[in-house]
């Protein structure tokens, strides 16, 4: 059973009276474990599938079930719940929140899990700090950081919760390339401890650290490719 | 005498540091039970929203202005309204709540006046008295008198504007008379007619300007009375309450009523200015305190039922309009109407203001959601509910009007004690206000209120947003 299988998902945008077809009709399954990466141009409907996949936003059609459940009809509140406790975001532009420090914002996932904070769940965040390299940081603000310290923040954010699946939006869309590669190398170890993670890319170098490349073209999959030839690189120097 | 003149200095100092004691205690304390709840959900809702709004101090200042004001002036005036209420309170408690005062008028037709005398006969009668007399279980005490000018004369000496006010012993408790000197009349002076007076300060003054009055004899309408006390100076009723004249006691002189009756008779003929006037009245004023307590319901009842019972008396006995019956009770009752409508009055304008203020917060508001797109977008993406926004938004809001609230309450309770202050040091005069701790109460409440009220479209519309287009905004 893959933990994500979609079935002729459909998505269409009405803007006035043209309606537009960003996804016709997708099928794919991600099994866990996966370390997927979602490539294609602009337009290709990447964003609309990982904001599907996200629970962000429910399909014209089709079916998507996360972890044999389908989720495709949930009502927002449900679809929160799910974000909440099966899911974890990064995103290209890091989107922490600027008045919480290091620690508030790694927690921020569990007090809409409604987890009562105390000090096991800040020992819980202090060490994911940690984990990515930040614990001399804990109580610093967002922008007291650098680009790659605040993504690394999402990343331990986005692991708070414990996901089965880790979403990630670009993540090193905003970083130079040696900070692109602590990051990658970040989450394919996170990876290898048998996180399921699916991360949009546009750029081949970071879509070679993925086990599998998915690429999408007209909102159909152009190709479905696994990387199996590569072996998962450490940075090269 | 009113007991709620000028605080001594002290006492004042005593609420200050008491005040500012108060406050630092209170909010250590609010201080320790934020760190306590700051680890549920709702106390950091409630952490995080005060410090969101520590990230716009001046805004969020400017914005909870109008709630500021708004409360400060619901409590400064509530505080202001109730002590000039308290004011008018204690003046008629010194005229007393539970009198009934039945008194005698000169019908304004002539229908009273003989046509050869020029006397005119009207007024309360003895046998009304008696008649009154049959409600001695209700009563506490019932005083006649009968009043009119008369010259006062020591040796040469002449006090024109006297007043001859012939009473019984009663009159001194029901008017709260206290004497410089001697002893007022007694039930033996009425009992044996005597031919003692009590005089009143200014009588005595312009009489005695260099000797000591007691023991001495004064003339009054060619009978010698015997001075026995001096009444010190009393305080002129107002002359509110409209049939109520304003009266100067200071002129009186009080000789015991059955000595009048007999001495002087009903009729009394009146020189004033040349003109010559009579008047044939037996009884002048009647005061009757009933036994009741003015400040239940039951009490009050109790009056105003005697207060009936007499007017129909008087309406069966008298055929002229020659009598009126005040209940100053009535008056108490009018105050207390006026001071509703005051309160009512500035409840309309408080709540203006405090819609003002809230439409001031909820334009902040506004702003803010629009402002923080991004930051609800980040949260509903980590799986806030629509719920979860509301709340943090409507917190903020309500915690915004909290504190101002609060701050307009400070704000007002300083008015309330330093506007009398600087009124008597700079002005001199006297600024009755008296706090009531409703209006603290109820300002809060209300701007708790108004925070949700207004608070709640801007958290609704921040709910409504969809989280990837919230997402996307910059």
């Amino acid at each position: 059973m893959p933990i994500v299988q979609v079935r002729d998902l459909v998505k269409d945008y009405h803007m006035g009276d043209v309606t537009v077809n960003v996804l016709r009709g997708l099928n794919l399954g991600f099994d866990e474990g996966d370390f997927v990466a979602l490539m294609g141009p602009s337009g290709s409907g990447k964003s609309t599938l990982m904001n599907i996949l996200g629970c962000l936003d429910r399909p014209t059609s089709g079916q998507y079930y996360l972890r044999g459940q389908d989720v495709s009809r949930m009502s927002d509140d449900a679809l929160s719940e799910v974000r909440c406790t099966y899911l974890g975001f990064i995103f290209q532009a890091y989107n922490l929140l600027p008045q919480y420090t290091v620690v508030e914002n790694i927690e921020l996932p569990l007090v809409y899990q409604g987890i009562t904070l105390d000090g096991t769940t800040t020992a819980r965040c202090v060490a994911l700090a940690e984990m990515v390299g930040l614990g001399d940081r804990l109580d610093h603000r967002p922008l007291q950081l650098s680009g790659g310290q605040q993504q690394r923040v999402a990343i331990a954010r986005s692991l708070v919760n414990d996901p089965q699946l880790v979403l990630a939006d670009e993540p090193t869309g905003n970083l130079d390339s040696r900070t692109s590669d602590e990051i990658m190398v970040m989450l394919s170890n996170l990876n290898k401890t048998g996180k399921t993670i699916i991360m949009v890319t546009h750029e081949n170098d970071i879509a070679a650290w993925a086990r599998r490349v998915v690429r999408l073209r007209d909102g159909r999959v152009e190709s479905d490719e696994r990387n199996d030839t590569k072996t998962i690189l450490t940075p090269a120097g | 005498m009113p007991t709620d003149a000028t605080p001594p200095t002290w006492v004042l100092a005593f609420w200050i540091v008491a005040g500012v004691v108060g406050l630092v205690v209170a909010g250590l304390a609010a201080f320790a039970a934020l760190r306590l709840v700051g680890r549920t959900k709702f106390g950091r809702t409630v952490l995080l929203a005060a410090r969101s709004l520590w990230l716009h101090k001046l805004r969020a200042s400017l914005s909870v202005l109008g709630i500021v004001i708004g409360t400060s002036a619901v409590i400064a005036l509530m505080a202001f309204g109730k002590g000039s209420m308290q004011d008018a309170l204690n003046d008629i408690k010194r005229q007393g709540a539970t009198n009934i005062i039945v008194r005698s008028v000169k019908p304004t037709d002539d229908s009273a006046t003989s046509g050869r005398s020029m006397v005119a006969t009207y007024g309360v009668k003895f046998a009304d008295l008696e008649r009154f007399a049959t409600f001695n279980d209700s009563l506490v005490r019932m005083v006649p008198m009968r009043v009119f000018p008369s010259e006062v004369r020591y040796l040469e000496r002449l006090d024109s504007k006297g007043r001859l006010v012939a009473t019984v012993p009663d009159y001194q408790t029901v008017n709260q008379i206290t004497l410089a000197s001697g002893r007022f009349l007694t039930d033996e002076d009425e009992h044996n007619m005597t031919n003692n007076c009590v005089l009143g300060s200014a009588t005595a003054d312009r009489l005695f300007p260099y000797e000591e009055p007691m023991g001495r004899t004064v003339l009054i309408r060619n009978h010698r009375f015997f001075i026995v006390g001096v009444a010190n100076d009393r305080m002129p009723t107002g002359g509110s309450g409209g049939s109520q004249a304003a009266e100067d006691f200071n002129h009186d002189v009080y000789i015991p009523f059955s000595t009048c009756r007999v001495r002087v008779g009903e009729t009394v003929f009146i020189r004033t200015s040349g003109s010559r006037s009579g008047e044939k009245v037996q009884v002048s004023q009647v005061t009757l305190t009933v036994d009741a307590d003015f400040d239940t319901r039951e009490g009050r009842m109790k009056v105003k039922a005697v207060g009936d019972s007499i007017k129909d008396i008087m309406k069966e006995d008298h055929k002229a309009d020659d009598w009126a019956v005040t209940v100053p009770l009535d008056r108490l009752e009018e105050a207390e109407r006026a001071e509703e409508r005051f309160t009512s009055l500035l409840v309309l304008i408080a709540s203006i203001s405090l819609v003002v203020g809230g439409i001031g917060i909820m334009n902040i508001m506004l702003a803010t959601v629009t402002e923080r797109t991004r930051e609800i977008g980040i949260r509903r993406a980590l799986g806030a509910k629509r719920k979860d926004i509301v709340t943090q938004f409507l917190v903020e809001a309500v915690v915004q009007t909290t504190v101002g609230g609060l701050t307009g309450v400070l704000f007002g309770v300083g008015m309330v004690f330093g506007a009398p202050l600087a009124y008597r040091t700079f002005a001199g005069g006297n600024l009755p206000a008296v706090l009531d701790y409703r209006s603290i109460i109820l300002s809060l409440a209300v701007s708790v209120v108004v925070g949700v009220v207004f608070g709640l479209y801007p958290a609704w519309r921040a709910a409504r947003l969809d989280p990837i287009e919230a997402l996307r905004h910059t």
